[in-house]
């Protein structure tokens, strides 16, 4: 069964037909061509599809696109115009926080909506006290980016990179 | 004696040239590539591990509005070579396990195409399997040869007799478990058939050697290597299973040939991957140590038993390192496979030296512990002149400087056990090694081109960091500053290139642009004109045949088991390696932690657990496949020597993609030792192996 | 994943009717489980009626100190309100210990302990399993049984092909803190709303381990009521794993101390519903709270418990671990001349 539906990306406004069935992904990527969103696990279980889900971190995978009419929509590309990069993307760079670079994207902005999610003082679980303010630490910073697999293993770029573009801010 | 190249490129820490599409997400991925009006496949799996499909109904879907075809072993057409059979895709009804590819549904979108397939009904004529893998299985055998041409057994002197005349001796079974690469990016191709002429096939496949796959391809459709071009510039991760194709792309090939005009898209689900990209089997190690009271061997053996499909042989080649890590009068070597009814086994990571590190550098710090010597000691002890095997003398070997200066960093001196509050604290060590090897092919072109020099060679990146480092071996072997060098690879327009596997990749391919560079340079000079053009193949690159060459390295662990629960922490993790000369030193450590962490996630975390009386792995998915998250993660460092081995190639490179993962495992399990008294012979180290040694 | 009809009504007495009226409807509101079982086959429905934006985003206070969770706050605003974690540490620490950042931005306070169990054979339509297709048999049971459980079973094993047998366990963090904590659930129904304890919103598999929960077709949760917790009161939530992060419970403990030595103590991981420990709570009643005792109570609670063989040996191992971890959260939560 289709739906039309308007999903804002990146800044730009696109009107879609989709299935009920499309996952967010699956629209972002089959429909529009976005190629940042990847599709790791299709199953909420690798976090390479994380996009900023109207300013949140979410899995494009576990969310029918229908059910997000309206959308705002940001992935890794949309965070820097074309020719520039978002300080967390600089801080990936410069740390060397990725190889073959496919969880890359959904890193990236999981990154930038843990240190949102810093900013607002969420805490985490290794938060030992809950009524305070957490710290960007490495151990608070690794539980957050926990989400987000990494074959190649980069983790301990991946960390510190959260660090800088969080420290940089 | 190669001629090596005068360092400039050569070991500086420069940047991704890939980063910052990566960082964007905007490099494209195999399916990902645009193409104009795509269809979508989604396969059929068998689900009995044994027998005959004898029906399959297809025709309520071929009916379905959107459906463009429906692909089964009734309908679809004959490849021209059908004896590799994993690759004979839909060309019998047999089945030889569960998971088999037996269909492919194409249609106008993904969901629709993913919906037919699964609806399809199948039936079987079902057979008994046999799937579980035992030491004692009566029908093991020895296969031919092992992975890699390696002899299936070896043996030098008499290990019993040194076993029995020994002052001191081990004798231990070791296992490891079974393990799916999971590279993050599943197996996917976007495959074109363009029916004019003779045919054209265009592949854009996830692939560690588009050149490879091609000539894979072209034998099971029987086509010219004109006829198929594949294109892979950004592969996922790989870590050997996607070094050779596997089954969904000769799956993808049909299907887009039943569709010419049409790009037909392929991604296997990351369910799927557990039955058909490859894994490493699990093995059981029977090791067996004799020494004298000062902790010098006598004896060295091992025996090993692992899995191979009763589809296609796999060896892993588990028992090798052992042949010449440690000097010992009396050596074996065995490999025994047993035969079944389960998915195919292939390259991972390291195949051979990965698992076949665990038994022996565990077994040695059981022997360390046993004599009441220091574990680093106790190598050095045993520290061979020449290689055992052989009896060549090393290109070069340094394994007790990686052993004492990681020692010194970690360190290592004083107690290996504490307590701390809730934490059992403990400290292992144990050494890693990897043959550094150059594959038969390679051809590298060199051109100069609008002011610039252009090196093209059908290479791959899987993160491995090529697209940076080429350019700068490139540049050295010209002359030229780095950042006048282009390189292109990922293409079979491209010169013809090896796989990027067994850590040969950087060997090989420099070579080859080496040999080019300096033909560039001998033809047409220091100032050459637009279009000017050389080519080199790395058969032409100096050869050294009279030393055996390695990398060597050492891994230090801090291990701690919490007193309560038995969880398991590892907030350190050190290695110190010998790998030659090192290109990039920021590509280059990015290879051994991510080597190291996955040798942490082997240790603690991977196990395919296999459930014999479905013939399948129980946990097939991201969610209960554990491996390492970021926060199992603490501090990881890789070190490595500066190392000048004028033996192994004109870069003095010795690979490093895989000599990370080797050792870790055994390294951890020493430590865990250590913490809690309790040695876990059998991978994974989980809580429950060590809850009822808890305080 | 088969087609299906998508509704947004303009409300929840709406959404209500909706799925009342279509035997095969469903609910959906983050969609963190749904949407996965919808791809896996696992669920079917002919229509999904889409409640994410129709019930409460709000956490409120209620007139007797309590607090009110709406359905469709999501688990990362609930774990971050700061009147829960000052009063409610344990279900700030339980959501937080669970899923990942991302999956918690989307999970719901309606959604969350209606998630379904993670068992694997469950999840993979190929295979027997009597919760997805009643039945079929129950493919766990010697089988791959590290995450199942070992309490609310038959006190013998299981016979694999009774279509009564399911020894999956219920996989969500939250719910073993809201059992410890007394919540109440409220349901809106075709007949109106009721409140359900939350100890008794799920179920053990019984003769239909279909059903995981009480609610009848087309009852929704619109809130979760958490009650007040006596000044003073002690509470923490402790998960053990195979990782450090993003993974089920082997064994989780959740415990509630009052400043009056009562303690209330669930426990996931262990049973097809989130576990109060009831026989731990009763031994321990009018006594002093101290390890011996607790010790104990926990051994009272396990004496029925039943571990399932299977692959990798299986899951005896949780026995010992249930009571290890037991005694170390309570031990946490006592005053330091008890502990």
């Amino acid at each position: 069964m289709d739906a039309e539906i308007t999903l804002r990306v990146d800044g730009e406004a696109h009107r879609l037909t989709v299935d009920t069935r499309t996952s967010l992904l699956d629209a972002l990527r089959e429909r529009l061509g976005n190629t940042s969103p990847k599709k790791g696990c299709d199953h909420g279980q690798c976090g390479a599809c994380t996009v900023l889900l109207d300013g949140d971190r979410a899995l494009t995978c576990l969310a029918l696109a229908v059910a997000h009419d309206g959308a705002e929509i940001t992935t890794a590309d949309g965070l820097a115009p074309a020719g520039e990069l978002h300080p967390v993307q600089q801080a990936f760079l410069d740390s060397d926080a990725f190889q073959c670079g496919y969880c890359t994207p959904g890193q990236v902005c999981s990154a930038v909506g843990v240190l949102e999610e810093f900013e607002r003082g969420w805490p985490s679980h290794v938060t030992e006290d809950l009524t305070g303010r957490p710290e960007m630490s490495h151990d608070e910073v690794a539980e957050r980016m926990s989400g987000n697999l990494c074959r190649c293993a980069a983790y301990v770029n991946i960390t510190p990179a959260v660090q800088q573009a969080g420290g940089a801010r | 004696m190669t001629d090596l190249l005068e360092p400039r490129a050569i070991g500086a820490d420069l940047v991704r040239r890939d980063g910052e599409l990566k960082v964007r997400g905007t490099a494209t991925y195999a399916y990902e590539t645009p193409v104009e009006h795509p269809a979508y496949a989604h396969p059929v799996q068998a689900t009995i591990a044994r027998g005959r499909v004898t029906a399959m109904d297809t025709a309520a879907a071929e009916a379905l509005d959107g459906v463009l075809a429906v692909l089964t072993p009734f309908n679809a057409e004959r490849l021209a070579a059908t004896d590799d059979a994993e690759y004979a895709v839909l060309q019998g009804q047999d089945v030889g396990f569960r998971g088999q590819l037996i269909g492919v549904v194409v249609a106008e979108t993904s969901e629709l195409a993913r919906e037919v397939a699964d609806g399809i009904t199948v039936r079987y004529e079902e057979l008994p399997h046999d799937a579980e893998l035992s030491a004692d299985r009566p029908d093991l055998y020895a296969p031919e040869q092992v992975n890699a041409g390696h002899e299936t057994d070896t043996a030098e002197g008499d290990v019993a007799a040194a076993m029995a005349a020994a002052e001191v001796t081990l004798e231990r079974t070791y296992s490891t478990a079974m393990y799916h690469n999971n590279p993050l990016e599943p197996h996917a191709t976007t495959a074109l058939w363009e029916s004019a002429g003779d045919g054209f096939l265009t592949l854009w496949d996830s692939t560690q050697g588009v050149h490879p796959d091609r000539a894979a391809v072209c034998q099971v459709f029987g086509l010219e290597q004109e006829q198929v071009r594949v294109i892979c510039p950004y592969v996922g991760g790989g870590f050997g299973s996607k070094g050779l194709p596997h089954a969904n792309v000769m799956l993808t090939a049909l299907a887009a040939r039943a569709l010419p005009g049409r790009p037909v898209k392929l991604a296997l689900t990351r369910q799927q991957m557990f039955f058909l990209a490859g894994y490493r089997t699990p093995t059981i190690q029977r090791m067996q140590l004799a020494a004298d009271s000062r902790g010098r061997l006598s004896a060295i053996a091992i025996d090993v038993v692992e899995q191979t499909s009763k589809v296609k042989e796999f060896a892993e080649q588990t028992g090798v390192p052992t042949r010449m890590m440690y000097a010992s009068p009396n050596r074996r070597s065995t490999h025994r496979l047993a035969a079944l009814d389960v998915p195919i086994p292939s390259w991972m990571r390291a195949p051979g030296e990965c698992p076949g590190m665990f038994g022996p550098e565990v077994a040695m710090d059981e022997l360390a512990e046993e004599l009441g010597i220091d574990p680093i000691e106790l190598r050095v002890r045993n520290e061979p002149d020449v290689d055992p095997e052989t009896g060549k003398p090393w290109s070069s070997r340094n394994l007790v400087r990686c052993l004492r200066e990681g020692a010194e960093r970690f360190g290592w001196s004083g107690p290996r056990a504490h307590r701390d509050g809730d934490w059992l604290v403990g400290t292992g060590v144990a050494s890693s090694v990897y043959p550094t090897m150059r594959q038969a092919t390679s051809t590298a072109n060199v051109r100069f081109e609008d002011g610039r020099y252009v090196a093209e060679i059908g290479a791959a990146d899987l993160g491995t960091g090529a697209w940076t480092i080429l350019p700068q071996i490139t540049a050295d072997a010209l002359g030229v500053d780095v950042a006048d060098v282009d390189v292109r690879i990922g293409d079979t327009r491209y010169p013809v290139a090896s796989v990027a596997g067994g850590s040969s990749g950087t060997n090989t391919w420099g070579s080859a642009l080496v040999v080019a560079a300096r033909e560039f340079r001998t033809k047409f000079g220091a100032d050459p004109r637009d279009g000017d053009e050389a080519s080199g193949d790395v058969d032409q690159a100096g050869q050294d045949d009279t030393h055996s060459p390695y990398a060597f390295g050492a891994q230090f662990v801090e291990a701690r088991v919490n007193a309560d629960t038995g969880e398991i922490r590892v907030p350190r993790l050190l290695g110190v390696f010998g790998v030659g000369r090192v290109i990039n030193p920021r590509t280059a450590r990015s290879q051994l932690i991510g080597g190291m962490t996955m040798g942490l996630s082997m240790a603690l975390h991977e196990n395919s657990a296999w459930d014999p009386r479905l013939a399948q792995v129980a946990n097939h998915d991201l969610a209960e496949y554990h491996i390492t998250v970021n926060a199992d993660v603490g501090a990881i460092e890789a070190h490595w020597i500066d190392e000048h081995d004028p033996y192994v190639n004109a870069m003095g490179s010795k690979g490093i993609g895989e000599i990370g993962i080797v050792g870790t495992a055994a390294a951890v399990v020493n430590a865990v030792h250590a913490a809690t008294g309790v040695r876990v012979r059998h991978l994974p180290v989980t809580l429950d192996k060590l809850l009822t040694a808890l305080p | 994943m088969k087609p299906f009809a998508y509704a947004r009504p303009g409300d929840v007495v709406e959404a209500v009717r909706d799925v009342v009226a279509e035997p095969n409807a469903v609910f959906l509101a983050g969609g963190t489980n749904l949407v996965d079982h919808l791809r896996l086959g696992v669920a079917r429905p002919d229509l999904v009626v889409d409640v994410r934006t129709l019930t409460s985003r709000e956490v409120t206070g209620l007139p007797d100190g309590g607090l009110r969770l709406g359905a469709a706050t999501t688990n990362s605003q609930v774990a971050a309100d700061p009147r829960v974690r000052e009063r409610y540490p344990v279900l700030a620490q339980a959501l937080l210990a669970g899923a990942t950042g991302q999956l918690r931005n989307m999970a719901t306070t309606g959604g969350n302990p209606l998630q379904r169990t993670r068992c694997v054979y469950f999840s993979d339509v190929t295979t027997p399993c009597n919760k997805r297709e009643p039945g079929s048999g129950c493919s766990a049971v010697g089988g791959y049984t590290r995450y199942h459980a070992v309490l609310g079973t038959p006190a013998a094993l299981p016979d694999p092909h009774a279509p009564e047998t399911c020894i999956a366990t219920h996989p969500s963090d939250m719910a073993v803190a809201l059992a410890a904590l007394d919540a109440q659930v409220q349901v809106l129904g075709p007949d109106g709303e009721r409140t359900i304890p939350f100890t008794e919103l799920h179920r053990l598999p019984g003769d239909d381990p279909s059903r995981d929960t009480v609610l009848q077709h087309g009852e929704l949760i619109t809130a979760i009521d958490l009650p007040v917790l006596p000044a003073g009161t002690r509470s923490a939530y402790r998960k053990v794993r195979d990782r450090a992060s993003y993974a089920f419970a082997l064994v989780s403990v959740a415990a509630v101390v009052t400043p009056d030595g009562e303690l209330r103590l669930a426990l996931g991981g262990v049973a097809h519903k989130p576990w109060r420990a009831t026989r731990a709570e009763e031994v321990l009643r009018g006594q002093q709270l101290t390890e011996d005792a607790v010790r104990a109570a926990i051994t009272a609670e396990l004496a029925a418990a039943q571990p399932q063989p299977g692959i990798d040996s299986g899951n005896g191992f949780k026995i010992p671990l249930v009571a290890r971890t037991v005694l170390a959260t309570v031990r946490g939560l006592l005053p330091e001349e008890q502990s």
